[in-house]
């Protein structure tokens, strides 16, 4: 695949899925204050998404609503990160930790990107995202440092999450072009950035990283593989859509 | 013969859809207009938050009045090109912010969004600074919720980023 459009529907479906995921807490969060967070971070991904659903189009690929709306599992790109369920709490809170904190370092980096239309919406997600990071060094911070009981939940989650969170960094083939045109730094090199950026969050509390080499990243879903509950989700999300695809809202 | 300035002058009718007491122009969302030699007007706007779903609405809203000012032709463009900055609020557009009980962002001058700034914010009621960030999430994507020690209430602030 074309380096441009491979590293674009990798970005977009990954805030598409995690915007929607984190729009499930709408109305269910434990407190207001979180249940307003979540779904204003889920709208600001959902933008993210249509930021550069709108730049594949000008690529020649369909229409931001066509191309969120219609396809299946085996066409997306995200993570499988991203698609997993909210889970309890904790679950959600990790995820969106350790996926921001990368997301964030993404964008400042893409901000550089040797594409300049990409570059533009990196300038200004980059902003936005560092809100995001924000939020879940907050959360992180007070239950990483809280009860017996909110420690362990979150080191639980942190252990559950992150062979999921490894999986951010799966690369495609085209991974030698996209270095070698200026358009991204790699994941390799997120990864590595990505690493020091955690591991001084989670140092200010009492949760442990385990040794990340010792871990088997969950991957496939920058190949279209992706785990039982994408569907569903794909399902749910295009309900409305499908009724009548050439509805004008 | 149409200028800018006229331009921007009949544009400063046109309010944020949620904030009645800031225009566009003020908020710094209209980041350029052009007369074209046809006699039809061109406008850049740019989005506070990429997420913003109000774009739509100040869109629309600039072209009605344009339209109304007799203006035969209207192109309105949104982009990213020269992206908002909170410090892209005027004087004028934050005088308009404290009337509607929002507390102002702090100015950036290009420096760096760290955890300082974003947990700064001066009472809107009592103006002191013995306030605390309570969430970076408020009502609108471009709102955070503070609390202020002095007067025991919470308020919302238009977000520095």
């Amino acid at each position: 695949m074309n380096p441009k459009l491979d590293l674009l529907y990798r970005l977009a479906d990954d805030q598409l899925i995690l915007g929607h995921r984190n729009s499930e807490w709408n109305g269910l969060g434990p407190i207001l204050e979180e249940d307003i967070a979540f779904s204003s971070m889920a709208q600001d991904k959902l933008g993210h998404s249509l930021q550069l659903y709108m730049l594949l189009h000008e690529l020649g690929e369909a229409e931001p609503d066509t191309v969120a709306f219609t396809r299946n599992t085996p066409q997306f790109h995200c993570c499988q990160l991203t698609e997993l369920p909210i889970g309890e709490y904790d679950f959600s809170l990790m995820r969106h930790f350790l996926f921001d904190h990368a997301e964030l370092l993404r964008f400042e980096a893409l901000a550089d990107s040797s594409y300049e239309p990409l570059a533009l919406v990196a300038r200004k997600v980059k902003g936005e995202l560092k809100y995001h990071v924000l939020h879940a060094n907050t959360w992180v911070k007070r239950l990483g440092t809280a009860t017996e009981e909110a420690i362990e939940r979150m080191q639980a989650a942190l252990e559950f999450t992150l062979p999921y969170a490894l999986g951010i960094f799966e690369t495609t083939e085209a991974e030698p072009e996209i270095i070698s045109s200026g358009l991204f730094i790699g994941e390799v090199e997120l990864q590595r950035r990505w690493e020091a950026s955690i591991s001084k969050v989670l140092a200010q509390t009492s949760l442990v990283l385990p040794d990340l080499r010792l871990l088997t990243p969950v991957t496939g879903g920058r190949h279209g593989q992706h785990t039982e509950h994408l569907q569903p989700l794909l399902d749910e999300m295009a309900e409305v859509f499908r009724l009548d695809p050439t509805a004008d809202w | 013969m149409l200028t800018e300035a006229q331009i921007l002058n009949w544009l400063q009718a046109v309010t944020d859809p949620e904030i009645p007491t800031i225009s566009l122009v003020d908020l710094g969302v209209i980041r350029e207009v052009r007369v074209e030699e046809d006699g039809g007007v061109y406008v850049r706007l740019t989005p506070t938050f990429a997420g913003c779903p109000a774009m739509d609405y100040m869109r629309r809203d600039v072209e009605t009045t344009l339209k109304a000012h007799g203006i035969p032709r209207v192109t309105t463009e949104i982009s990213l090109r020269d992206p908002w900055t909170s410090d892209m609020v005027t004087d004028r557009g934050r005088e308009g912010l404290r009337r509607h009980g929002l507390a102002t962002p702090p100015k950036l001058n290009g420096g760096l969004l760290d955890l300082d700034i974003l947990e700064y914010a001066e009472c809107p009621r009592c103006h002191t600074t013995n306030t605390e960030l309570r969430t970076p999430f408020g009502a609108t994507l471009c709102r955070a919720v503070h609390y202020c020690h002095d007067c025991r209430q919470i308020f919302e602030q238009f977000k520095p980023i």
